[in-house]
């Protein structure tokens, strides 16, 4: 058994007087994909948002190699001001990314934005922009990569380039944690699954090899309607 | 004992002991050599400005304490201490400008205290808008934690900075500000029995408004757990 | 060295943005040009009382100035969540601020450096006299209006009417700055050099300068993170 490349530890967090999340453990191990299932507001964005590093625990710790970890949440997160080059190569200087300018126009290739490079990024039809932000998450090789509902509103493009991202990155021992609504898509790649139930574990293990036939099997297990 | 009756009880004991005083001031004191009735003003507006001070000091290590501890009674406490002390603050401008207008002429002038105190009132002030727009309990209590030691920090400098200008506002007279031999022992007394009066009151005031802070904060928690069902 | 790395990759990606738009730039420079032509019909410009108002009347200028393009630092994150990516990413909340601060204030200072000949222009005045001590005077002055400016753009970035709450919070703790750059300005537009009294000035502003420095480095790490 392999050391878990990210572990929460009894981890609450309150809003105020509100638990959004309540006494969740759980981990992954490398080349582990996690995918966090529940209703909107059962809590996965806010513990995505803590292992990103953008919250912290009301209690309990987290664990996790933060400067090698990719994060895509709900917003695209690049600047409409820069070009491609511009947004690749300012988040190649705060990962540390070494031959940052090689490792930039190589992901501007695998992207297929070599073209439009030097065009700022407010220029770019909305499938671009998803693969820039792609692009700027897988661009420092993450450990761990974090996706607050990656396949939602993505064209069909952007699925197929993340999922073929997935997997290589899956495939070289990374940990890739997603909360989705988009089942289908996630079931593919998840080895693993988590149901969080108004901020609790509802479940969480190895995911159930009926999620393939029918995705919505943990649901009707778990008391959660779909 | 519970919240309400102590909140209730200091109330009424503030209450009693600002009567007391009032019948030393009004009925036992003689008038003052130069001002006449008029300093009596003085019982009012020098124990406000102290329980002012004294309200946003609380505040001001309220804020820090959430900051480090991240509880949230000290966000409850920093908002219930600066609510009183912004109050006590009114009273103090508004005893001194009808003292002012009696003795100097004029409701207003630009001297260093008189200013200091607009700005610090105005500093807390925004402290009260700032939270009323910010809806999130923790993000509130974040926010307005940091405002709250910029501010203590901001208003220290504003004193001293602002001392260095000409000031006309009468220098301190109480025994541990000058050594002693500025005021009759007798008016000191009554000065020290309102503030401990007022300070009462504060006290009340603050409990009160920690109440119903929480209570905000319980519905808030409601309408969030109504939301998530 | 990292901390320096991260600081200079954040300022320059600011810079960048705004030297691209201009938007600030350019409407907080209009706006202190419309306030440096709209004083003269306040006061005679010819008189010797506009020398003693000189260092008022600019500080005003620049303080409005200032709120004009520190009301844009942090908002320019929040279109497309970017300051969730870049919170994300190994860059420190302190190095953060420090990096936006300084890009507002190179933005103030250029704005500032384009006021000051025209306000000798119009109000046919010789501010070259003490040439040195100005600078002192702007750049430290302008450093406080850009450290406290900037975290409180931070503080207001997800607030209902944060364009007016900005000015409102920030004049009142800025007063003491303020004041000493009146004064200066106003003794050194005059030419005569400083008095030993005058000394205290300087060392307000830079007490003032060092003070908030920090305070603002210790807790913009409460203010971001959630």
């Amino acid at each position: 058994m392999p050391a878990p490349a990210l572990a929460v530890d009894r981890v609450w967090k309150y809003f105020g007087e509100f638990p959004a999340l309540r006494d969740i453990t759980l981990d992954a191990a490398p080349g582990a994909c996690l995918a966090l299932l529940g209703r909107n507001g059962a809590g996965k964005t806010t513990l995505l948002r803590l292992l990103a590093g953008l919250a912290t625990p009301t209690r309990g710790t987290l664990q996790l190699e933060r400067h090698r970890a990719g994060y895509i949440g709900h917003g695209i997160g690049i600047y409409d001001d820069l070009s491609a080059r511009e947004n690749l190569m300012l988040f190649a200087r705060l990962y540390d990314v070494p031959n940052a300018r090689a490792a930039v126009s190589q992901w501007l290739t695998r992207t297929q934005l070599a073209r439009v490079a030097d065009s700022p990024a407010r220029e770019f039809s909305r499938g671009m922009r998803q693969r820039l932000a792609i692009a700027r998450a897988f661009l420092h090789n993450p450990d761990v990569l974090l996706l607050d509902e990656p396949f939602t509103s993505l064209d069909d493009r952007a699925i197929a380039l993340l999922q073929e991202l997935l997997r290589e990155t899956l495939g070289r021992g990374a940990t890739v944690v997603m909360s989705t609504h988009q089942l289908r898509e996630a079931m593919e790649l998840a080895t693993h699954v988590a149901l969080l139930v108004r901020g609790k574990l509802a479940f969480h293990g190895p995911r159930p090899p009926e999620m393939i036939g029918d995705p919505t099997w943990l649901y009707a297990r778990h008391g959660e309607p779909a | 004992m519970p919240r309400p009756i102590l909140s209730s009880a200091l109330a009424a004991a503030g209450g009693l002991w600002l009567i007391r005083n009032l019948h030393v001031v009004t009925l036992q004191l003689p008038d003052e050599a130069a001002q006449g009735a008029v300093y009596r003003n003085l019982f009012f507006h020098v124990p406000a400005w102290f329980t002012c001070f004294t309200a946003f000091a609380f505040a001001g290590l309220a804020g820090i304490a959430y900051i480090v501890r991240k509880r949230m009674v000290f966000d409850t406490l920093a908002v219930a201490c600066v609510e009183a002390g912004v109050a006590f603050t009114l009273i103090g401008l508004a005893t001194g400008s009808i003292w002012a207008r009696i003795i100097w002429g004029i409701w207003w002038t630009w001297d260093a205290r008189l200013t200091w105190a607009l700005i610090t009132c105005l500093v807390y002030f925004g402290y009260l808008m700032l939270r009323e727009s910010l809806d999130d309990p923790t993000s509130r209590a974040r926010i307005s934690a940091v405002f709250s030691t910029f501010a203590f920090v901001s208003v220290a400098i504003t004193y001293k900075s602002i001392e260095w200008w000409r000031t006309q506002h009468p220098g301190p007279v109480l025994d541990f500000r000058t050594g002693g031999g500025q005021i009759d022992k007798a008016m000191q007394s009554a000065l020290y029995h309102n503030w401990g009066a007022l300070m009462l009151i504060a006290a009340a005031l603050v409990l009160i408004r920690m109440r119903q802070e929480d209570s905000r904060r319980e519905l808030e928690a409601l309408r969030r757990y109504v939301h998530a069902q | 060295m990292r901390f320096a790395r991260h600081v200079a990759a954040i300022a320059g990606k600011d810079l960048r943005a705004e030297i691209r738009t201009k938007e600030g730039f350019n409407a907080a420079l209009a706006f202190a040009v419309v306030i440096l032509i709209l004083f003269s019909f306040a006061i005679d410009p010819t008189s010797e009382q506009m020398r003693e108002m000189s260092g008022g009347l600019l500080w005003i200028v620049f303080a409005f100035a200032g709120a004009l393009v520190l009301n844009r630092s942090f908002p320019r994150e929040t279109p497309n969540d970017s300051l969730d990516v870049l919170l994300a990413s190994p860059v420190s909340p302190p190095a953060l601020l420090l990096g936006k601060t300084i890009a507002n204030f190179v933005i103030l200072i250029a704005i500032e450096s384009l006021c000051l000949p025209l306000f000798g222009i119009l109000y046919n005045m010789d501010w070259t006299r003490q040439p040195a001590l100005l600078a002192a005077t702007l750049l430290l002055a302008t450093w406080a209006i850009t450290v406290i400016g900037t975290v409180f753009s931070a503080l207001t970035v997800n607030l209902r009417l944060r364009e007016l709450m900005l000015p409102v919070l920030i004049y009142p703790m800025l007063i003491p700055a303020l004041m000493a750059a009146m004064k200066l300005t106003t003794l050194l537009i005059a030419g005569a050099p400083p008095e030993p009294g005058d000394w205290l000035w300087f060392r307000l502003l830079i007490g003032f300068d060092i003070i908030f420095t920090l305070l603002a480095q210790a807790l913009v790490e409460t203010v971001l993170l959630g």
